[in-house]
Order: structure tokens, then sequence, then C-alpha cells
């Protein structure tokens, strides 16, 4: 296959927007294949961050002079930004957090811990999930005596979506999965999933950490109750996260943390708390973090996430068909691009990962090796760990190509 | 030289492909396993001591990088016939040195989990700085 020749997207231009992909790496072009784990950012956002503290810091939400005004707007804004970007009915419907891990957390402590499952009440997850859509789940069974079930997947990293049959019951109240696998990327039915949750009476929580930078979302034509995602992900700065939840579920949802801007009334002893989404957002929010987040989802709203998709359908599928042509190179995941976001785990025979991420790096080159927080995953594979290359709007052919040549390298060094 | 091949050097891709005392040892007097759980690295360390002073015998086994396997194979040549004394002296400068080449802080811990299992199978519990 031919090197992609559409151009969904204008990647040099795009390139041109992030300052740090003109800095080399021991002289060598910086090749950044590590988008999953966190994304560059765009001159926009650091900018509309920097601008915040040069122009109009102030908290939120209490102060009366225009600072603090001005402050509280484009805080808001950006609420309303993100509300838009993934279709939610109402602002009031997003949550900022500070990653989707504590919006999982949230979740889990809220709706789970001191919301309304009981002892014996089922949570059916995933063997694909990251560890923080794993974790929080295991508190609920740990406090509340709730029983975990997973659904597998085929050896292509597919659900087994049969199992849902079997594993969703009368006393199923939570069902979650993640959107995207952070490190098949796999791209999982969850109209479907949460279509059945809701026929058992029980929520479907999203991890959509992995899916809200790549893919267009819809939250009401996915029907999820609860979506996580964070911000660095998605060309937003770190520290800043969002949980979706329909307005139902988020009433039957205790706050994680409690103090200033939750309450609405407090005496000694007793407090009230305020309106959704105030309620979840206690002590004194991510400002900048929120206001650069507001302008991540501007620039990605420009370029239509349905061009970002198809962008990357075009890399990935180049990518995969490059990478096998490369005898002894296995690669983890689907491979109908259609079924598959732009992340390619790989390994290469008789070489560690970590080797392979380090002779890469010395041609400037980042990729993720490890276990990319999803032990179960890689032990379901019987694997230790694995390299990832992950791919972004700035990415293009050009660097498929130059990790194929690192690849190669990698080969001659342990030949 | 490339700098790829800074850190792989013949010797230490001669360890890695050709480990030196590798396979189980059965009656083995001491020995000890670790894990670097975020790398998946792991060494397990056997020996034998000829009237707790003398190291006789010293065999591995694990899996992992590059790095930590060849680091474990170096040690044993290292350790092999030495006095239990002056194994325990040895520190991370020492392992640093066999390697002979520069590493960044993540592949340290690759680099020094060998030793620290060394450390564990004698009994000395001394933070070789990881």
């Amino acid at each position: 296959m031919s090197k992609a020749e559409k151009t969904l997207l204008n990647v040099p231009k795009i390139q041109a927007d992030f300052p740090i992909l003109h800095r080399k790496i021991r002289g060598k072009r910086l090749v950044y294949l590590d988008s999953a784990a966190t994304s560059q950012k765009p001159r926009q956002v650091i900018d509309a961050t920097t601008d915040f503290y040069m122009r109009y810091n102030a908290n939120v939400h209490r102060a009366i002079y225009e600072l603090g005004e001005e402050a509280t707007r484009e805080y808001e804004g950006a609420r309303e930004k993100v509300a838009a970007f993934i279709h939610a009915r109402s602002p009031n419907q997003v949550i900022f957090t500070k990653s989707t891990t504590e919006a999982l957390n949230l979740v889990a402590y809220g709706y789970g811990l001191k919301g309304p499952i009981q002892a014996g009440d089922e949570i059916v997850g995933t063997v694909m999930e990251h560890h923080s859509n794993h974790v929080p789940w295991h508190f609920v069974r740990d406090h509340k005596g709730a029983v975990l079930k997973y659904v597998d997947i085929d050896d292509e990293g597919n659900l087994r979506m049969e199992q849902y049959d079997e594993l969703i019951t009368k006393r199923t109240k939570i069902v979650t999965v993640s959107m995207c696998s952070n490190v098949l990327g796999t791209i999982n039915p969850i109209k479907e999933i949460a279509k059945r949750a809701h026929e058992a009476g029980a929520v479907c929580v999203v991890d959509a950490a992995q899916a809200a930078p790549h893919l267009p979302i819809d939250v009401q034509s996915l029907g999820a109750d609860f979506l996580a995602f964070s911000g660095h992900k998605m060309l937003g700065p770190t520290g800043i996260g969002v949980l979706y939840g329909e307005t139902e579920a988020l009433e039957a949802t205790e706050p994680l943390l409690g103090g200033g801007e939750m309450i609405r009334e407090v005496h000694l002893g007793r407090a009230s708390w305020n309106d959704i989404p105030y309620r979840f957002e206690g002590g004194t929010p991510n400002i900048a973090g929120a206001i650069g987040l507001g302008v991540a989802v501007d620039y990605l709203t420009d370029l239509k996430m349905e061009a970002v998709r198809a962008h990357e359908m075009e890399v990935t599928r180049y990518a995969l068909d490059e990478i096998h042509r490369i005898p002894g190179v296995r690669t983890y995941g689907p491979e109908d691009v259609k079924q598959k976001a732009g992340v390619l785990a790989f390994t290469i025979d008789g070489v560690h990962p970590h080797d392979i991420a380090s002779i890469l790096d010395v041609e400037g080159i980042c990729v993720r090796s490890g276990h990319h927080c999803a032990q179960p995953l890689m032990e379901r594979y019987d694997l230790p760990a694995t390299a990832r290359a992950s791919f972004y709007v700035y990415n293009d052919s050009d660097d498929v190509d130059v990790l194929m040549a690192g690849i190669r390298k990698v080969q001659e060094v342990f030949a | 030289m490339s700098a790829s091949s800074d850190l792989y050097q013949e010797q230490i891709l001669d360890h890695y492909k050709h480990p030196r005392n590798k396979g189980p040892l059965p009656g083995a007097s001491l020995q000890a396993r670790d894990s670097n759980p975020l790398c998946g690295d792991e060494v397990t360390l056997r020996m034998k001591v000829e009237g707790s002073h003398l190291i006789s015998e010293v065999r591995f086994e694990g899996r992992g990088c590059a790095i930590s396997q060849a680091s474990a194979s170096m040690l044993t040549t290292i350790v092999k016939g030495k006095a239990v004394r002056d194994a325990e002296a040895l520190d991370r400068d020492a392992i640093l040195k066999a390697l002979g080449i520069p590493l960044s802080a993540a592949r340290l811990k690759c680099a020094l989990l060998p030793l620290n299992v060394l450390k564990l199978a004698l009994g000395n519990k001394t933070d070789v700085g990881v």
C-alpha cells in the first residue's frame, strides 16, 4: 500500500502549532509516538493558560471584582465547550476533575461505596481495562461486598460480546468498559453495551480516556450514564479531567470531596450540598487547566473530529501494512482499522520492549514500553510487556517510516 | 560508534545472548528472587557456599531486558569463587563499572536488579540505591 495520500488534515500546518515538535533529540527530529500516554500541546493551549495567569488570575465563582468575573466566565465557558464537544444536553452534566482516574474514582466512591450499591450487587468490567478502571471497583467490592465480573476478549482483542448475556444478571448494577483500549486500540461497541446494561437496570460507566481525543463522541447517542476522560491526552493541559453524567445518575452520586464550593450551607456538624455539577467540585478547581482544555476542544472542533478519526485510520492502516512487512515483529489488537484507534502495540522476537524503546529513543523516537497500566490484559496475552506506538493529529506517514527504520535498527543491534 | 551501540555494547549483547551460569542449581544453600514490577524484569539467584566462606557455585534464572539479564550474567561471573564477605561488599558502582555503559535513571533499575537479588540472598538488606 502506498503512503497516505489524502490530506484530511493539513499535518505540516498542525505541526507548526506545536512548539515541542521542533525540538531536536540528539540532533534528530523528535518523532513523538506516545500520545496515548499524553498528547503534545499546541501553542493556542499553552497561550490560553499563560493568558489566564498573566491577565485575569482570580478564583472562580466568589469574587465580585472584574478579574473574578472574567475567570468565572472563562471557566464556565470551558464547561460549555466540553459539553458541546461530547453532545451533552447541558453543561451541568460536565464535572471537572483532575483526571480520568479521579473521575472514575468519583463514580466508584459516590455511586458505589456511598451510593446505591449493596452487598451481592454485581459490577461487570472487562479484561482490557486500564488499571484506573479496575482498582476503584476493587474498593467497592472490598467495602460493599459487590461482586466483580469480567468480559474476556478474543485473540484479536475484541470483546466477546456474547459473554454479556451470561454476565449481566438481575443483580448487575454497574457495567463499566473502556470505549477504546489503550494497548490494543480496540474500539468497543458502547451503544450496544449500554443498551444491555439498561435492560438489566444497571448504569453504564465509560472510560473514554483514549476515545475522547480521537473519536467523535455523542453521549446521548451512546447512552452512557457516566463517561470519563482526561484533558492532557486531547491537546489540553495535565491536571484537568472530565466526568460526564446523566442527570439521574449524578443525583444518585455522593460527592468525593467535601470542602469549599461544593456546599450550599455549612453549620457546625452538618452541611447541605450545592447544585450539580458544583457539588462534585470541592476546592479551588484547576482553572487554568479547564480554560486550556476549552481551547484544546476548540482546536479539535476546528479540525473536525470526523477528519481526525479519518486521518488516524489512514496513518494506522499504513503503519500496520508497513510493520507486517518486517519479519519477526508481532502486533496486538484488531487489524481492521474501523475497529481500531491509532494505537499500535508490538513486540520484536528476541528483544525485550524496554530495549526496543531505548534504541528507538536514540533515534529520536518516543514510544512506550511496559504493561501500559493494563496488567490483566498483558496476563491475558501472557506477555510481560509490549512496545507501543500511538498516533495523533500531528503524526503522518513520515513518522511511520522513521519508526519502521528504527525497528529495523533494533533488529540489527540484536541480530 | 553510534549512540545505540554505546548502550548495547558487544559485551552486554554477548552476556544477554549467551548468559553465563544460567539455569537451576539443585542443592543451593542461598537463594533469592526479585522483580521490577514496572518492567517485568525478574531475576532469581542461587548460590552454594562452602564452609560459610566461599561462594563455590552461582546460577541465575530470569527474564527481562538485555540490561537486566546481562547484568545478572556478569554478576555471576564476579561472584563465583568470591568470599561471601567480598560479595557482600559489592556496590552499585562495581556493577555499573562492569556494565561500562551510561544508563538513564529508568534503566538503572534494570541494571541493579541482580545486585538487589544478591543482597537479598546474602541476607543483607543494604539499599543499593535503586
